[in-house]
């Protein structure tokens, strides 16, 4: 099993736990971390397929995922915050009068 | 002149803008001065093109306005057309309906859509002139239609009043019938022959290259039409309640111009009628029909109008008489003088209507000769040209139509003549009958009407009387003879001048028995007229009904066609098919979003597991596909 292999699994693995991290908690934040972790090993790949194409386009995108990914949770982090401010739990389950 | 009859048939179209737009604001003196100048302003273009004519010794004037359409190598032209027929229709139609446009001021003054009556009445005019100049059976049907619109708003005048939008209504949808069958000629006509211009048509038939199956059905056709304007059977119904109406249009749209509209389409188209002997011989029959049926009606109105009415009916159908034996020229001289002595008429009826404060029926008048002397001696004089007294101008046409019903080789019979002199005595007698009962005898005012009965003011009393003079002279004018080159006369069976003599002689006795007969019936307070009316009670109720052609209209037509137009059209066609589909198109879009919306749980775990489930689903068709 070579690094590409193994690097490739690991990615896939990140991006299955953190799935079943946000469909398992009930917890916002938690999931907030996990959806972070999916996110990660999302650019896990990039960064392996960049190498093994040697695309410099490629390595260039994953700083762009990153930038885009704190800005993500930038928002995304406030939002909770007021939610939870209303709300005072951080079950999904209570907001789901949001659905619109 | 170039543009001469561009001039004629524009001057009322302006009379119409004008006033429609601005006689409201600028009250009625400026309204009488455009909407009565330009129509005299007609009549004296219309003499101008008259002489013009007549010192080219008669050659049509063509004057061609522009190109309607180029439809590949045919071409559709707005093009006017002025020879002896159409200048003496022109004449007709700019000096009666300039004169009535005179009789107007008085006749509406006060009413408070002055404006708008002048501007119908212009309208008509316009379209009316299109209609008798037109060269192409295009424009005609462009005038023909338009001259139904302007009679349409017309007899619906007054339209607040229910009745009368109806009446306006019924005309308009019993013209649409015959417009039907009016079209269906015109584009039989246009197959056959290739073109629409009217007298290209007319060559083209006289050239005998149309088979007698076509020029009949075409001729058939247009007469349908004819029977719609002109209101014959079975089309007839709709002219009675057009005197809804103000008198003055009954005299000039009603009596002596519209209606005989389709007399003169038949004229104008004489070519096709000369190679169709059967549809002659129809028309000369539903005329006929329709002047004695007519005529028996009217003998039993009690409505002043509706008298004269159905006298116009009866008198159309002596045309139509004319024009199925082959004597177009006689039919045009009988329109020419009836439409002095009807237009007198009516417009005599619209003054004792006047007089008498809006009172129309004859059994609440009487003795009204030394009250409005005027009226009630134009009213004689009219009675009697109708009624064919000579030397006045009724007799004289009708003799002649008379005297072609018997002798033309295109179709003449002896039925024909025997039934059209019955209808002359009948004529008489309904005529003297309405004199009578209006004008001599004792009055049956009301106290209250009597009181107030006045002569109409002068704008009416000198149209009458410039009317009653035409009715005596106009019988004078030679004018089948002025339309021989044009329209010749028809072979006779036998050309027996005794014979022509003794029928004049009997006409006159024919005319002078309904005199007779009227002053015996409703000489002495109509107590006679009274006993007939009992003892033969069924037979007028039949009359006074009409022949119950209306009722019998009701059951046949209108009731089965509501029924289908509700059952069919709107309730299954309209309510189950069209709005069925698209109500059941719009709940399936509404049932099928509420099932899908449940989806939408707000539940985030729910949206993980449907990605989760969506992803595997994706890699699963990836693994089995790419």
């Amino acid at each position: 099993m070579d690094d590409t292999t193994f690097l490739l699994a690991l990615s896939g693995m990140l991006f299955a736990l953190g799935l079943v991290g946000v469909i398992v908690r009930r917890n916002l934040l938690v999931m907030l971390m996990f959806l972070e972790l999916m996110l990660n090993g999302v650019i896990l790949s990039l960064v392996v397929f960049t190498q093994m194409l040697g695309a410099e386009a490629g390595a260039v995108l994953v700083f762009l995922v990153f930038v885009v990914a704190a800005a993500e949770i930038a928002i995304a982090v406030p939002i909770l915050l007021l939610l939870v401010r209303t709300g005072r739990t951080l079950d999904p389950g209570a907001y789901a009068g949001l659905k619109g | 002149m170039n543009g001469l009859l561009t001039l004629l048939v524009l001057l009322p179209l302006a009379g119409f803008l004008v006033n429609g737009l601005l006689g409201r604001r600028l009250g009625p003196v400026f309204v009488n001065v455009v909407g009565v100048g330009l129509p005299l302003a007609a009549f004296g273009v219309a003499v101008w093109a008259w002489r013009i004519l007549e010192a080219g010794g008669g050659e049509p004037l063509i004057e061609t306005v522009f190109t309607w359409a180029l439809v590949g190598e045919h071409v559709f032209e707005v093009s006017f057309y002025l020879d002896r027929l159409s200048a003496v229709m022109a004449l007709i139609v700019t000096g009666v309906g300039a004169l009535i446009h005179i009789y107007s001021i008085g006749y509406m003054k006060g009413d408070e859509s002055y404006a708008r009556y002048f501007a119908y009445l212009n309208l008509f005019l316009f379209f009316m002139l299109l209609l008798v100049l037109g060269r192409s059976l295009l424009v005609l049907f462009v005038g023909w239609e338009g001259v139904g619109l302007a009679s349409y708003l017309l007899i619906g005048f007054w339209f607040q009043d229910v009745d009368k939008a109806r009446a306006g209504r019924k005309a308009f949808i019993t013209n649409r019938v015959g417009d039907a069958g009016f079209l269906l000629g015109m584009f039989l006509i246009f197959t056959a022959v290739g073109t629409l211009e009217m007298d290209q048509i007319n060559e083209a038939f006289a050239g005998g290259l149309i088979p007698v199956g076509i020029a009949t059905a075409a001729g058939i056709l247009l007469f349908i039409g004819a029977t719609g304007k002109s209101a014959q059977i079975p089309l007839h119904v709709w002219l009675p309640d057009a005197m809804a109406g103000p008198t003055p249009v009954s005299a000039l749209i009603h009596a002596a111009t519209m209606v005989t509209a389709g007399v003169y389409l038949v004229a104008r188209m004489s070519g096709v009628y000369l190679e169709a002997p059967a549809a002659s011989t129809l028309i000369a029959v539903i005329g006929l029909l329709t002047a004695f049926l007519a005529a028996t009606i009217a003998l039993v109105q009690t409505d002043i109008k509706k008298v004269l009415a159905y006298s116009t009916i009866s008198q159309l159908g002596f045309m139509f008489l004319a024009l199925g034996v082959g004597a177009y020229a006689v039919a045009v001289f009988h329109l020419f003088t009836h439409a002095f002595f009807k237009a007198a008429l009516f417009l005599g009826a619209g003054s004792v209507i006047h007089a008498l404060n809006g009172e129309q029926d004859i059994r609440r008048m009487g003795g009204l000769s030394r009250r409005i002397p005027w009226t009630s001696g134009t009213f004689l004089v009219a009675t009697a040209a109708i009624a064919g007294l000579p030397p006045l101008a009724g007799f004289f046409s009708k003799d002649e139509i008379l005297w072609f019903a018997l002798a033309s080789g295109q179709g003449g019979a002896f039925w024909l003549w025997l039934l059209g002199s019955v209808t002359a005595f009948l004529t008489a007698l309904y005529m003297f009958r309405l004199y009578w009962l209006v004008f001599l005898g004792r009055s049956r005012m009301a106290p209250e009407v009597a009181e107030h009965v006045h002569e109409s003011p002068w704008p009416m009393t000198s149209v009458l009387v410039v009317l009653a003079v035409f009715s005596v002279i106009a019988g004078w004018f030679a004018l089948p003879q002025y339309l021989a080159p044009l329209l010749p006369a028809p072979d006779l069976r036998f050309d027996w001048p005794i014979l022509h003599w003794a029928l004049i002689v009997f006409a006159v006795l024919v005319a002078v028995a309904g005199l007779v007969a009227a002053g015996v019936l409703y000489g002495n307070g109509g107590r006679r007229a009274e006993a007939i009316e009992r003892r033969f009670a069924r037979l007028y109720r039949v009359l006074a009904g009409k022949y119950y052609v209306d009722e019998i209209y009701e059951r046949l037509l209108q009731r089965p066609w509501l029924w289908i137009s509700d059952r069919v059209f709107l309730r299954l066609g309209d309510r189950i098919l069209l709005d069925g589909s698209l109500h059941g198109l719009a709940a399936l879009a509404r049932r099928g979003a509420e099932v899908l919306a449940r989806v939408q749980t707000g539940s985030l775990h729910w949206y993980a597991w449907m990605t989760l489930l969506g992803l595997v689903a994706v890699l699963i068709w990836m693994w089995r596909y790419v």
